[in-house]
């Protein structure tokens, strides 16, 4: 058999600008490629000319489409840089040493195969890649932000304009209280815990709503209260929100800098650090609130052993086993967001709580929509929300 | 032939048992452990983010070429406005900085999420109840109750009825089902990494000084 081989040959026409880098699509046709079977390779003189291709733009890529068999992407092209393509039918022999096979029934290559023993060569007109304002392939994630989005602004809206959002009690929130009561009447302080990741992971803005409510009740209270950072960005946040709710309570006197404290960065030397002083201060009550990873079971064990009330809060599922084996009260996934809603009473959490389960509702009817195409042989319908 | 190890493995050895002491009780050679752990790693992560993070990404291009990277300046400024916080005459600058540290992070995850999570979860769950095989039975059918009685569980702006009471519960059960799993496949995990430590007291430490290796 034979195979087709493209090269890159060079930059003619005069460049023009464009700004980003995109990749460059060349489509080989298979009419180029079809030859008949054979045996032995045949001399570069025998070999047919391809009848024709084109290079162009990939439209609304964003630089990564995946070569197949009729088709070679440039990867290594530059934006803006104009190029012609040449291909070429040359043996199967030939290639098979010197060019990669793609797909089988044709070979692509970036490189010059001016080595190879190949037919006369078809070349391309000028082409030049170019970035897309618009990638097509995520117009699925695209339409599903802006509804998204749309709905989170007007319930947040809704909020706001005075409109009572329900949210239903959760059965850890009742603890919280409870827990801060217990640490005031035997006088012990309570422990809070806001994860190990920094600012921008989701869990962690939740954790520090969540330490606002505590430091308003421990300050109303007269508790002590200890915040062990890990991450600077969480501690500089979590000092803001204990500041504010004592200030808030009107109990600037109770308020000291260390309670919220720094420990270190690293993951283990934080977590021995922290266990370390579960057992020597055994505080009465102890949150694990946020985003943990490994340290969670060993610092819920510790805690546990102590006899303290442990509420733990947490969203991913790797992690939640541990709390839930070993704490009194877990806030499980979503709960953690609805909690700081719920404790906070802020119109844009509410309404944020809100929109999500607008969202979840319309999850669950394009879900079961999606089930009921797909039994029905419509298994386009699940194509819909592929990404890529 | 007995050997005594080096006194790397001697510091590593009795560390480690320094911090399985604490298994029993807290004591005087977990507290040196603790701090000296804690010390060395603090200090290590200021010299890690001097010289991978704030040397390469925003001295070395500003000393070098300023009139091509001058906007760097801006995050290095942000940065700077963080210290803010000790002068208390300005320290509300500093939450400027952080504001634009969490919205970014905010706006960037929205889509992420929502590209690499819900949509890509949404088209798994999409699958086809037709058939009466044990393929349908067994997985799709057990997959989509599950799915969607996990989702009416998280519904927290609406009072659950005597119908999404029960549907919310079977949820929990098949949350919890899956939390066993985890824990299950973590506890070997960690079982991997306490066979490790002991690898290394028993093999690096204890053998060569009794001459078994």
């Amino acid at each position: 058999m034979r195979t087709g081989v493209l090269s890159r040959a060079s930059a003619r026409v005069p460049s023009f600008a464009a700004p980003l880098t995109a990749s460059l699509l060349v489509l080989l046709f298979r009419s180029a490629l079809a030859v008949a079977p054979e045996v032995s390779p045949a001399a570069p003189g025998d070999l047919p000319a391809p009848t024709s291709f084109t290079a162009g733009d990939r439209p609304g890529d964003s630089g990564n489409a995946k070569p197949g068999a009729e088709r070679y992407v440039d990867t290594t092209a530059k934006d803006g840089t104009v190029y012609r393509y040449e291909i070429r039918t040359v043996s199967a022999a030939d290639t098979s040493s010197a060019v990669p096979a793609a797909g089988g029934t044709s070979a692509a290559s970036g490189t010059v195969a001016a080595a190879l023993p190949a037919g006369p060569p078809l070349v391309s007109d000028p082409v030049a890649s170019h970035d897309n304002w618009f990638r097509t392939e995520k117009t699925n994630s695209f339409i599903a932000s802006v509804l998204f989005l749309v709905i989170l602004l007007a319930s947040i809206g809704a909020a706001k304009s005075g409109k009572k959002i329900f949210i239903r009690r959760i059965a850890g929130l009742n603890a919280v209280d409870e827990a801060i009561g217990r640490a005031t009447e035997i006088g012990k302080k309570v422990l809070y815990v806001p994860g190990s990741q920094s600012m921008d992971e989701i869990q962690t803005i939740a954790s520090i709503a969540i330490l606002g409510h505590v430091a308003r009740a421990t300050a109303r209270y007269g508790t002590d209260l200890d915040v062990p950072n890990k991450d600077p960005l969480t501690f500089a946040s979590a000092r803001e929100a204990v500041r504010g709710a004592y200030l808030a309570e009107g109990r600037p006197d109770l308020y000291r800098e260390e309670m919220v404290n720094y420990v270190t960065y690293d993951q283990f030397a934080f977590t021995a650090a922290v266990s370390a002083r579960m057992i020597r201060e055994r505080p009465a009550a102890i949150f694990l609130v946020g985003y943990f990873f490994a340290e969670s079971l060993i610092l819920a064990e510790t805690g546990q052993s102590t006899g303290a009330i442990q509420i733990a809060g947490q969203a991913d599922p790797t992690q939640l086993p541990f709390f839930i084996a070993t704490c009194d009260y877990t806030l499980i996934g979503e709960e953690l967001y609805a909690a700081s809603a719920y404790l906070s009473r802020e119109p844009a959490l509410l309404g944020s709580m809100r929109a999500q389960d607008i969202a979840k509702a319309i999850v669950i009817l394009l879900g079961i929509t999606g089930i009921i195409a797909a039994s029905l042989g419509a298994t386009w319908f699940a194509g819909l929300f592929k990404t890529q | 032939m007995p050997h005594i190890p080096g006194i790397e493995t001697w510091i590593a050895a009795l560390l480690t048992l320094a911090c399985m002491s604490f298994l029993y009780k807290d004591n005087p050679f977990f507290r040196f452990a603790e701090s000296l752990f804690a010390g060395i790693s603090l200090g290590y992560f200021i010299g890690i983010t001097l010289n991978q993070t704030l040397v390469p990404n925003l001295i070395l291009p500003l000393h070098r070429d300023f009139g091509q990277n001058w906007d760097l300046l801006v995050p290095g400024l942000l940065g700077v406005l963080l210290y803010m916080r000790y002068v208390p005459k300005i320290g509300w600058i500093s939450r400027f900085a952080l504001s634009i540290y969490v919205a970014y992070y905010i706006g960037l995850d929205f889509t992420r999420r929502i590209h690499g999570e819900v949509l890509p979860q949404l088209a798994r769950a999409i699958v086809p109840l037709s058939k009466f095989d044990s393929h349908t039975i067994l997985y799709s059918l057990i997959f989509s109750v599950g799915v969607f009685s996990v989702l009416i569980y998280f519904f927290f702006s609406k009072e659950q009825d005597a119908v999404t009471r029960r549907v919310a519960r079977l949820g929990i059960w098949f949350l919890m089902i899956s939390f066993g799993a985890a824990f299950g496949f973590t506890v070997m995990g960690r079982v991997a990494l306490l066979i490790g430590r002991l690898n290394f007291l028993i093999l690096d430490w204890i053998y060569p000084m009794i001459g078994l290796r």
